[in-house]
């Protein structure tokens, strides 16, 4: 008789699950420190280019965003590259009217440092964006920014 | 506990991206006021590096075919000039403050013209070599001198604005002509 009997024998004690919202709760704050809310819901596909030579944007308020690519429903919208200006597909000529909207909702100092990304896809045309950057032009937003990823010399030179 | 928070993540993994973004940073020259004046502005011949990309996405440089691969490296001859070269733009010496008397390229200008029809990656690609240039010079100054790289310098630095005076950013966009494309 010894003292110490095992109990179950050889039953493997099942995973603690009390750790578990701790570490789920860890993994939530990542993702909420990490990440940004959404803001628009693409309407074109938008795989910008690669480069090497990019700076981040730094304050999101001041940024205005243009999509130009080719509508994600084909079958609706056809192929052509279309613009996209916050959640709906624009005309060019739309633009400034959008330039001017977005400048009134910032604050008057601020509204010298508004910049414009444009995220356009690397398979469209320059046609289409140098209509959109001479609209820039004519709404004096002249701070551009080519939105684009990191890669390597492969990637950046794929279309040569 | 476990469940909500599960849900929470959940949510979040759904509602918000990643993507941080970046890009080149780029400033457009202002509209011309009034009706363009033809006053022409006089640019000598070795002072522009003209680029040209076609809806092929060929490179013409100074009127010779290119491989994109070269072009970092003509440009850089092209903004330094560190032969003074009688086909590369004009040196001229300057003083700027913490340098003292520097060669300068004052005048050069790079000329980008694309066709209508060039795809939007081949841009970014020659745009991103043209500015890898501009960098990798003004690195190479700023790390001679202050041993800190120009991107570690901060906006307000004056010694950024020193590089900046030795490597002028200058990079004209001509509007594109419509040869190709679409």
């Amino acid at each position: 008789m010894t003292k110490f009997s095992r109990k179950g024998k050889g039953k493997m004690p099942g995973i603690s699950t009390a750790s578990l919202p701790d570490i789920v709760f860890m993994l939530l704050f990542f993702f909420m420190v990490t990440t940004v809310l959404r803001e628009t819901n693409l309407k074109v596909k938008v795989f910008v280019p690669f480069a090497s030579e990019i700076k981040k944007l730094e304050k999101k308020s001041l940024v205005s965003y243009i999509n130009i690519g080719k509508p994600l429903q084909k079958e609706v919208y056809g192929t052509a590259p279309r613009i996209q200006l916050n959640d709906a597909f624009a005309s060019k000529e739309q633009i400034r009217e959008f330039i001017s909207s977005e400048r009134d909702k910032m604050s008057e100092a601020e509204r010298g440092k508004m910049t414009v990304s444009i995220k356009c896809d690397k398979d469209v045309e320059m046609g289409i964006v140098t209509d959109v950057k001479e609209e820039l032009k004519k709404a004096s937003a002249l701070k551009v920014n080519y939105s684009s990823r990191l890669g390597n010399k492969k990637e950046i030179f794929s279309n040569f | 506990m476990a469940d909500i928070a599960f849900q929470l993540l959940i949510f979040f993994l759904v509602a918000t991206t990643l993507d941080t973004d970046s890009g080149i940073f780029r400033k457009l020259p202002p509209m011309p006021e009034d009706e363009p004046q033809e006053e022409k502005v006089e640019i000598k011949e070795r002072n522009i590096f003209v680029v040209l990309v076609n809806k092929d996405n060929q490179l013409l440089v100074e009127n010779e075919l290119m491989n994109i691969r070269d072009l970092r490296d003509a440009a850089k001859e092209f903004i330094a000039n560190p032969a003074n070269k009688s086909t590369l733009p004009e040196v001229v010496v300057e003083d700027i403050p913490p340098f003292g008397p520097t060669p300068v390229t004052k005048f050069h200008v790079i000329s980008l013209q694309n066709d209508r029809g060039t795809s939007y990656g081949t841009y970014i690609a020659v745009q991103n070599e043209l500015t890898a240039a501009y960098n990798e010079l003004r690195d190479e100054l700023s790390l001679s001198k202050f041993g800190i790289k120009y991107d570690d310098l901060k906006d307000d630095d004056p010694r950024r604005d020193a590089i900046e005076k030795v490597y002028p950013l200058k990079i004209s966009e001509a509007v594109p002509k419509n040869i190709g494309g679409t």
